[in-house]
């Protein structure tokens, strides 16, 4: 499956790494709700550093469409809250 | 994510985000025989943002290490007008000293830290230009062929296709130089922030350090006095 981080490009990963990746995710989501912002950080840097490690970086020659979207590592918890709110990342 | 789970993942929201900016960019593409020249325009602008959004950045850091220059210069001086104070037994100033030194260490740290964020964003930039400037060159060729060689209604589904993978590099890419721009906005606050107290004297204080050397030169010249003096006595007394 396609993975993009965010200002990093694409990343070609296999599919059984799905699940890690879920179980971060929801961990994320649980950090976020409860304003964690140390913990936020280590597992947003640990699912892309997994992603980084088991993925093939996709040439950019080719154009795909991503099955899955990961933020920027730079991000905030605060600018999770807005992602959550859906307010999106930055104003439009 | 979407993988059998109920719960509504982070992943999932960050989808929506980029969906939604997705949407805004294909939005205004209707026709489709003009959505892949409008498209590649769109393309084209964005690239140049790219390359505005390196230049701004690149422009912030040199900024940047000027005030960490100078900041260090003034550390420099405090250190050695520590040093001669201790030597000529004023503690008292070398304390002084030392207490600005410390204060500027501080602002040199800060000063590194946001050097390196720049940096990092600098360079995030530069890749994301090189890999948006490779899809734009691709998806030229590809809408050329497409143009030529399919029916209209194949041409449809190929469209569909390159413009929605290009305008999700386009929403990551347009992000990126956004959140670069904000973060730029604000260092620009505080490096002017920081010139104006520079300016004021308030960390002239801290950075000049004349005071503390025209206490030196007295106290020095005074200790040469008395070292004359006490020669004089010996001599005379002799």
């Amino acid at each position: 499956m396609i993975v993009r981080i965010l200002g990093e490009g694409q990343f070609e990963v296999e599919s059984s790494l799905a699940d890690r990746l879920n179980a971060i995710d929801n961990k994320i989501v649980e950090h976020v709700n409860k304003g964690n912002q140390k913990e936020f950080k280590n597992d947003l840097a640990k699912m892309i550093s997994t992603i980084k490690e088991k993925g093939e970086p996709i040439d950019p020659v080719d154009i795909l469409p991503s099955d899955i979207i990961v933020p920027p590592e730079d991000l905030t918890l605060e600018e999770a809250r807005k992602v959550f709110r859906g307010e999106g990342l930055i104003e439009d | 994510m979407q993988l059998g789970d109920d719960l509504v993942g982070f992943l999932d929201r960050m989808s929506t985000v980029i969906n939604s900016k997705m949407n805004k960019i294909m939005d205004k593409m209707e026709d489709p025989r003009e959505t892949l020249d409008y498209s590649y325009e769109k393309q084209l602008e964005l690239l140049q943002n790219v390359k505005r959004g390196v230049a701004e950045v690149t422009t912030s850091k040199k900024r940047l290490e000027l005030q960490k220059a100078k900041i260090q210069e003034s550390i420099d001086k405090m250190d050695v007008q520590s040093r001669e104070a201790v030597k000529i037994g004023r503690d008292d100033l070398a304390k002084t000293a030392l207490e600005r030194k410390v204060a500027l260490q501080a602002q040199a740290q800060s000063l590194d830290m946001q050097i390196a964020d720049l940096n990092d964003q600098q360079q995030k930039l530069i890749a994301a230009e090189s890999r948006l400037a490779t899809k734009v060159e691709s998806f030229r060729a590809k809408k050329e062929t497409i143009k030529a060689q399919y029916t209209a209604a194949e041409a449809q589904t190929k469209i569909t296709e390159s413009v929605t993978g290009i305008s999700e590099e386009m929403a990551d890419v347009g992000m990126a130089i956004q959140r670069a721009e904000d973060k730029t906005e604000q260092m620009k606050a505080r490096s002017a922030a920081l010139d104006e107290l520079l300016e004021s004297g308030v960390l002239e204080d801290y950075s000049g350090g004349d005071e503390i050397e025209k206490e030196l030169s007295k106290a020095k010249a005074s200790s040469d006095v008395d070292a004359q003096l006490a020669k004089l006595k010996q001599d005379a007394g002799k």
